[in-house]
């Protein structure tokens, strides 16, 4: 008797909760207007690379709300979906929003692993999903329907190896990277050609794996070796634990970084340990221009933190699929919207003037930056 | 460089060990893999960082601190995911599955709590680098090796010589008996429980403060070094844990120094399978009693 009034209660509690989930989806079906364009920001706000997620939802955010008080822009509806850094929940939060959301253009997934999986659904959908920290290569190649304003890694790390041969003349360099990162492996590569096009030896190459904390191994080999510069492709994470490590062996070479490199939190993790840090990037956030003050005011406000590279392109982002929106003069036809973004010239945004290649690649710019007490400073010697 | 990988293998094999014991003190009584070990481990971490950065104590305060928090978790981990299932005598799974249950919610309640991102001691919390000629080891590294000696030690004691480390040993070998000794075997299990939650919590101070990576899902790969060693050492067998944690360590370590990192957890697991294939039971564990001491 007992038991049977309980399966009545626990049935009548989720014929409740199906009732509110219902009625939840049904309300927002009902508040999306014509004049509002919905697009879908797929990031990931829960699990090891929550970090750069966080930043690029608040970047994409602060330009909706900058977008939807100006009068005369299109109103941007922004869907949030975590995908939690895993390839699956990406290809599952594509298909819901392009099928059932009906979303008129994708930002995101965040990581190159999950746009390799996600992408393809995009494309056959014919939806248009722009990833804004895919750096691997070959995103754009899964086709017409991706883009990315994310600076390829092969265009990053090959200039700022280049540039900083050019200014610190090093002549051997020791590779580290994570070899269970896709982006990461794909790192090694290009460092490798772009050191041997700059006549440097490769005396050594060591790996890990994300999430790995314990690098003295692969230091104390590397250390033998006394090279003159050492490159490390890696996230966030894993990167300043290996500097500290690094620097409290008393190894003092210059660190030639990966994108990971250019967020704020690797200096607050690293400490005075990320000094001498190397990277290439599109956001230079010391840069002199009225545009990267206004965001870098705007976002101290909102959030209290100052905004890094992920924050920075997700914003850019968001302002360029409002300008293209625009262009194509309609806030729901999927095919004029990749057409007007496709197209997109003369756009200026935080991180510089900006056009897509014929890939849907970016091109544009990449500062060569120094970390020096604790700041993103330009190289010198 | 011999010695100094040496002396990376150790530092590191003597954190698998301290994380092993508790896990095989738990087999050892209760004949269950505690799932959870890996997320207590965690919460002390996050205890000896707050206590450090927080409260300003000395890192052997804050060890002691975390060790009973580590203590009352596993107190409370015994009281809601084991108790009711071994009154019930189901099978051996479900308190499996119960721990599994337990170690998720520890970690999404950190998740909720402090968040994603990574933390760690300050930076040059403890500092300085002592240079033998032939090898340099860091004062962290020496109150990681020295701490995880002293708790072997110490625990080898409790074990051996204490009533309650006889206690222990006795529902090891067969709970009926030892009941009808006289022993509680309730509340012997529920010390056991807490004396391997407070190693794992010390644990995880140890590699926060070694590999300054604090974070909700620090103890989920860790967990399962430590089940490695678990069987590595002959399960339930406390000397197999300290020594299978330390050949755990030192063989990773070697393997990235004498070969390619690229193979550092293919060698070191490859190795625990072929000496599997030589010792079933695990280096210490005997065939009679299922492994265990």
């Amino acid at each position: 008797m007992k038991h049977s009034m309980l399966k009545k209660l626990a049935l009548l509690g989720l014929a409740g909760v199906m009732a509110i989930a219902a009625g939840c989806s049904n309300g927002s079906d009902n508040s999306a207007n014509s004049n509002e364009a919905k697009i879908a920001l797929l990031t990931t706000t829960t699990g090891g690379a929550a970090a750069y997620g966080e930043s690029i939802k608040a970047g994409a955010e602060l330009a909706v709300s900058e977008i939807n008080a100006d009068a005369n822009a299109v109103k941007i509806n922004l869907l949030v979906e975590d995908t939690k850094g895993d390839k699956n929940e990406a290809i599952n939060a594509i298909n819901k929003v392009i099928s059932k959301d009906k979303v008129v253009g994708v930002i995101g997934p965040m990581l190159s692993g999950e746009m390799m999986a996600a992408g393809p659904v995009a494309n056959k959908s014919k939806v248009v999903a722009l990833g804004t920290s895919t750096t691997a290569e070959g995103i754009t190649d899964i086709g017409d329907y991706i883009f990315r304003n994310a600076v390829p890694e092969s265009l990053a790390v090959d200039t700022a190896i280049k540039e900083a041969h050019k200014t610190l003349g090093f002549k051997t360099a020791a590779i580290m990277y994570s070899n269970n990162n896709d982006q990461m492996v794909s790192v090694n590569k290009t460092a490798e050609k772009a050191l041997k096009e700059a006549g440097v030896q490769i005396i050594d190459t060591e790996t890990f794996a994300d999430k790995d904390t314990d690098f003295s191994a692969q230091l104390t080999k590397i250390q033998q070796l006394k090279p003159d510069v050492i490159v490390v492709a890696s996230l966030y994470q894993e990167g300043a634990l290996i500097m500290k490590k690094m620097r409290e062996m008393g190894m003092n070479q210059p660190v030639i970084g990966s994108n990971g490199f250019n967020s704020p939190e690797f200096i607050k993790i690293a400490g005075s340990a990320a000094d001498g840090v190397i990277v290439g990037t599109p956001w230079f956030p010391n840069k002199d221009d009225q545009k990267v003050r206004d965001f870098r005011k705007a976002y101290a406000a909102k959030y209290g933190k100052e905004p890094d590279q992920f924050a920075a392109q997700a914003y850019d982002a968001v302002y360029m699929y409002e300008s293209a929106l625009k262009k194509s003069g309609s806030t729901t036809d999927r095919e004029k919207f990749r057409e007007a973004l496709k197209n997109i010239a003369d756009f200026v945004g935080v991180t510089g003037q900006f056009k897509f290649n014929e890939k849907g690649d970016p091109n544009m710019e990449v500062q060569v930056l120094q970390i020096r007490n604790g700041q993103f400073d330009a190289l010198q010697k | 460089m011999f010695l100094q990988q040496l002396v990376n293998g150790l530092t590191l094999g003597s954190l698998y060990a301290v994380l092993a014991i508790g896990l095989t003190l738990v087999f050892g009584v209760l004949n269950i893999i505690n799932m959870a070990h890996g997320g207590i481990f965690m919460i002390g971490a996050f205890v000896g960082l707050f206590m450090v950065t927080v409260f300003n104590v000395n890192i052997f305060v804050a060890l002691i601190v975390a060790m009973a928090v580590g203590a009352v978790l596993g107190y409370v981990l015994e009281f809601v995911a084991l108790r009711p299932l071994r009154k019930k005598k189901v099978s051996h799974l479900a308190p499996l599955i119960s721990t599994i249950g337990v170690s998720i919610f520890i970690e999404s309640l950190a998740l909720l709590l402090w968040g994603p991102q990574t933390r760690s001691f300050p930076p040059d919390y403890i500092g300085g680098l002592i240079d033998f000629g032939a090898f340099k080891i860091s004062m962290v590294q020496i109150i990681g090796l020295g701490v995880s000696i002293v708790l072997m030690v110490l625990l080898n004691f409790v074990i051996k010589k204490t009533k309650i480390g006889k206690a222990i040993r006795a529902v090891s070998l067969s709970t009926e008996t030892a009941a009808l000794l006289g022993i509680n075997p309730t509340m012997v299990i529920s010390i056991t429980v807490m004396i391997a939650s407070a190693l794992g919590a010390a644990a995880g101070v140890l590699v926060g403060l070694s590999f300054n990576a604090i974070e909700p899902t620090m103890g989920v790969i860790i967990g399962f070094k430590g089940l490695a060693v678990l069987i590595l050492g002959g399960l339930g067998n406390i000397t197999g844990a300290m020594v299978g944690g330390f050949i755990l360590g030192v063989a990773e370590v070697f393997s990235v120094a004498y070969g390619a990192s690229t193979f550092r957890d293919a060698v070191a697991f490859g190795m625990i399978i072929l000496l599997l294939f030589w010792r079933p039971q695990g280096l210490f564990g005997s065939k009679d009693k299922g492994g265990r001491p």
